[in-house]
């Protein structure tokens, strides 16, 4: 779907992104990842040419994209970014409708979608459709902004720290309808972000950046326990046990015991998808904890032993 | 009181006029503005995208700013002539600065997330500008707008003096007669406009972008109808006149003229005085007003129309002084005395003409006169503290070799100091001058005398009959009673009004005396 190929970019004296490559392929959410200033932003601009690279090439389904015109080719990729940036002057519907109009789709196509997308995104268009951006939360002006970039149906979004505006409540919950939204299932994703656990919530993969370099690109998991140097360990060092706890499931936890102890199949409302932090958040919920089979200290024994199995299975 | 009663009273009798120089004022103000947004913002939209030359480009509109708008006309006129064009040209130039300025200062106010975003979502560079940008100065750039107008309602008033109409006329031709009422009449509308301009494009301002848009898009399509307005009123007729705005005001000038000769089929244009002979020379207007000793007349060929009814009555010229001067220093009566009946009409002219056109200084001419005449004495050594003799003057050549003459004649002959204050403008101005005593003497015209400064009844003045003798006797009478002012002896030539028009265009139409020039216009 999208292939990067040596990408580079110096603005003056400044490196900015070094020989960057990687591959992603359809449906895949992929996470730049890295400390302030470490050209990730930079990096996804060149994606839809509002950063034009130095050397290197891009390519969208096989096509290069420097042989696109630069409009062309973003009417066909989402894009978000932190200030949402929202036209003032136009209404949330009129926002959501700019990449469609420029399309030339069809005005009765595009009021139903708007509607659609505004419903789906929690927006009543009734009560919000007509309203300019200023009159919203800045929760509900991004949520705009994801609505205008998944409009016109692209098959790839764009999004440079969409949460990063955001208090850490609406982030979460707005993170989560993120996360659920079906229109974004099929799509192919990049989002920037510098905030370690949106990383892991929302990544297949995770391109790990410092200085304009990659640092290592792979799955949260392999970040975590197979870490390719210093930086990538320090980097996760601080919140290593939450990201741990997010990342192992009970499939992983429960693996060896469940074979041995034939105990069946692992108990409702889990599944071996279930991430141990979730799981820990439904047993200490009084009103849950009833029907399941296992209790809190034998989920953190068998949780200790997996992490041990981990460390070792990697250090072979 | 009076005033306002007069001012009602004149705008009665002018309500045409003022209509008239009403639109002429909206379409002077209109077309500068159009021409001034279809530079400036196009001007300011590249600064926006080449922000290095903003700098440059906006202190060079700055300077133009500085530049005084009666020297910006000055400059203009050897450029463009006279008329509508170089006043809109200048309005122009007054517009600049706070157009440019706004949009620039417009859009890069725009949100740079808010223009990231589009871009990002595919607008070209060109839909960026149209429909982001642009609708998002457009509060700031419409102040512009809004700055411009009001500072080109006010200059505007300045076109008066290069025939391009407006309400100035009045304001000049008020100020040349020192007529408060006539001011106003001008002045009141123009301040009206401005505030009606700014009220109507703050309102505009304070609409939502939206709005905005179409209003702003309206305002274009409504600016070139305004300025047409320039070209509605013109009265058009066979002949068209350039008059000074004193000319067009006062009593023994267009009034009379029309009433007695009937001139009533010649549309007239106002400028100033010093642009009325250059106007008829280059044939923007055909008939002018001026006056018969003037240099010019000679200098560019122009025939002076007989005064064959005798509206304009005798101007002959002679020194007012005041009295206490002639008290302290006697000897002064002997020295003035000598140019007693010592200049002919065409003595005069050919002074003149050396200042006028071949641009001797004053000062030369007094000298080269006074020394032809066997009159020069060498200036006597200067001795400190002695009195000093103030000389007053108008502010045109043949007062200012007056001037001078009476200068070199005091220095020359008596151990007086002299200070000369020339070009203290109008005769109003002048005559003030005089009696509070800031000068000592200047010449003035007896015709001036008349009917400017003392403005008797009809009655009076017809009973003068226009006989020099019995105008200069009243004259003298009057300014002794009222003013305490002493008229002495007349210099000897008549500078009478005149009109004048080119000599080729007066043989060809076959027109030598006013009364030939109304029946001309009645054929």
């Amino acid at each position: 779907m999208i292939r990067v190929s040596h990408l580079s970019k110096r603005f003056g004296a400044h490196a900015v992104v070094q020989d960057v490559s990687f591959e992603l392929a359809a449906g895949e959410t992929l996470v730049l990842l890295g400390p302030s200033g470490c050209g990730k932003t930079t990096l996804l601009k060149m994606l839809n040419r509002l950063v034009e690279p130095d050397s290197g090439t891009v390519e969208i389904n096989g096509l290069n994209v420097f042989e696109q015109r630069p409009e062309t080719l973003r009417r066909g990729i989402g894009y978000v970014i932190q200030q949402v940036g929202l036209l003032p002057h136009y209404t949330v519907a009129e926002n959501v409708a700019v990449v469609p109009r420029l399309l030339g789709h069809a005005p009765a196509a595009i009021a139903a979608r708007t509607t659609a997308l505004l419903t789906r995104l929690h927006l009543p268009p009734e009560r919000y459709a007509a309203q300019l951006p200023h009159q919203l939360s800045g929760g509900q002006q991004q949520r705009v902004g994801l609505a205008r970039a998944l409009a016109a149906d692209p098959p790839i979004i764009l999004l440079d720290e969409p949460f990063g505006a955001l208090d850490p409540l609406t982030r979460a919950s707005i993170r989560r309808e993120f996360r659920e939204l079906e229109e974004l299932r099929s799509k192919t994703v990049v989002l920037v972000t510098h905030d370690v656990t949106e990383a892991f919530e929302l990544a297949d993969r995770i391109l790990l950046l410092d200085a304009g370099q990659v640092q290592q690109l792979g799955t949260p998991r392999e970040l975590l326990f197979q870490p390719a140097n210093d930086f990538v360990r320090r980097f996760f060092a601080a919140e290593r046990l939450a990201l741990q706890l997010r990342t192992l499931t009970l499939g992983d936890v429960f693996t060896e015991e469940a074979a041995t102890r034939s105990a069946g199949p692992i108990p409702l409302p889990f599944t071996t998808a279930t991430t141990v932090h979730d799981a820990l958040e439904t047993l200490t919920d009084s009103d849950a904890g009833a029907s399941t089979s296992f209790s809190v200290a034998e989920l953190m024994a068998a949780f200790g032993q997996a992490l041990q199995r981990e460390e070792e299975a990697w250090k072979r | 009181m009076e005033t306002l009663a007069a001012l009602f009273t004149f705008w009665r009798e002018q309500a045409g006029k003022l209509g008239e120089q009403t639109l002429q004022h909206i379409g002077l103000t209109a077309a500068s503005l159009l021409l001034a947004v279809l530079l400036g913002v196009p001007v300011g939209l590249w600064l926006s995208r080449r922000p290095r030359w903003a700098p440059a480009v906006l202190g060079l509109a700055g300077v133009l700013q500085t530049v005084p708008s009666i020297a910006l006309l000055g400059f203009l006129i050897p450029l463009l002539g006279i008329g509508p064009k170089p006043a809109i040209f200048a309005l122009f130039l007054y517009s600049l600065l706070p157009i440019i300025r706004n949009t620039l200062a417009g859009i890069q106010g725009v949100a740079p997330a808010v223009v990231e975003a589009a871009r990002g979502l595919g607008l070209t560079d060109g839909q960026v500008l149209r429909r982001v940008e642009l609708p998002l100065a457009l509060p700031v750039l419409m102040a512009g707008i809004r700055t411009a107008t009001v500072i080109n309602v006010g200059v505007a008033t300045l076109a008066a003096y290069v025939a391009a109409g407006g309400l100035g006329e009045f304001i000049f031709g008020g100020i040349a007669l020192n007529n408060p009422a006539m001011i106003l009449a001008g002045a009141l509308p123009a301040a009206g406009l401005a505030l009606a301009f700014d009220a109507a494009l703050g309102a505009v301002q304070k609409l939502s972008a939206r709005r905005l848009r179409q209003v702003g898009g309206a305002l274009l399509v409504a600016l070139p109808l305004l300025g047409a307005l320039y070209l509605l009123p013109r009265a058009t007729g066979k002949l068209l006149a350039g008059f000074s705005p004193e000319f067009v005001g006062r009593a023994d000038g267009l009034p009379g003229l029309t009433k007695t000769y009937g001139l009533t089929r010649l549309p007239n244009v106002v400028l100033a005085p010093a642009l009325v002979y250059e106007a008829a020379r280059n044939a923007n207007v055909d008939v002018i007003d001026g006056y018969s000793t003037d240099g010019r007349i000679r200098a560019y060929n122009l025939r002076v129309l007989h005064d064959d009814r005798r509206v304009f009555p005798p101007y002959y010229a002679a020194p007012v002084i005041r009295p206490q001067l002639l008290r302290e220093h006697p000897e002064l009566m002997a020295v003035l005395a000598q140019l007693d009946g010592q200049i002919s009409d065409s003595v005069m002219t050919n002074l003149n003409y050396r200042a006028d056109y071949l641009h001797q200084s004053p000062q030369a001419i007094a000298e080269a006169f006074l020394r032809r005449r066997g009159l020069w004495r060498a200036p006597r050594p200067a001795i400190a503290d002695a009195p000093v003799v103030r000389l007053g003057s108008k502010i045109f050549a043949e007062q200012y070799i007056l001037a001078e003459m009476y200068a070199a004649l005091i220095r020359g002959n008596t151990n007086l100091a002299v200070q000369t204050k020339t070009g203290l403008g109008g005769t109003t101005i002048c005559f003030d001058a005089l009696r509070d005593g800031a000068i000592d003497m200047y010449p003035e015209y007896t015709g001036t005398g008349l009917l400017v400064l003392l403005q008797p009844t009809p009655a009076v003045v017809d009973s003068l009959g226009g006989r020099p003798d019995a105008v200069l006797n009243y004259v003298r009478r009057e300014f002794q009673r009222r003013y305490n002012l002493e008229w002495l002896a007349p210099l000897g030539f008549n500078n009478t009004y005149a009109l004048l028009m080119r000599q080729q265009q007066a043989q060809e139409l076959g027109i030598a005396s006013v009364s030939e020039l109304g029946q001309y216009l009645r054929r």
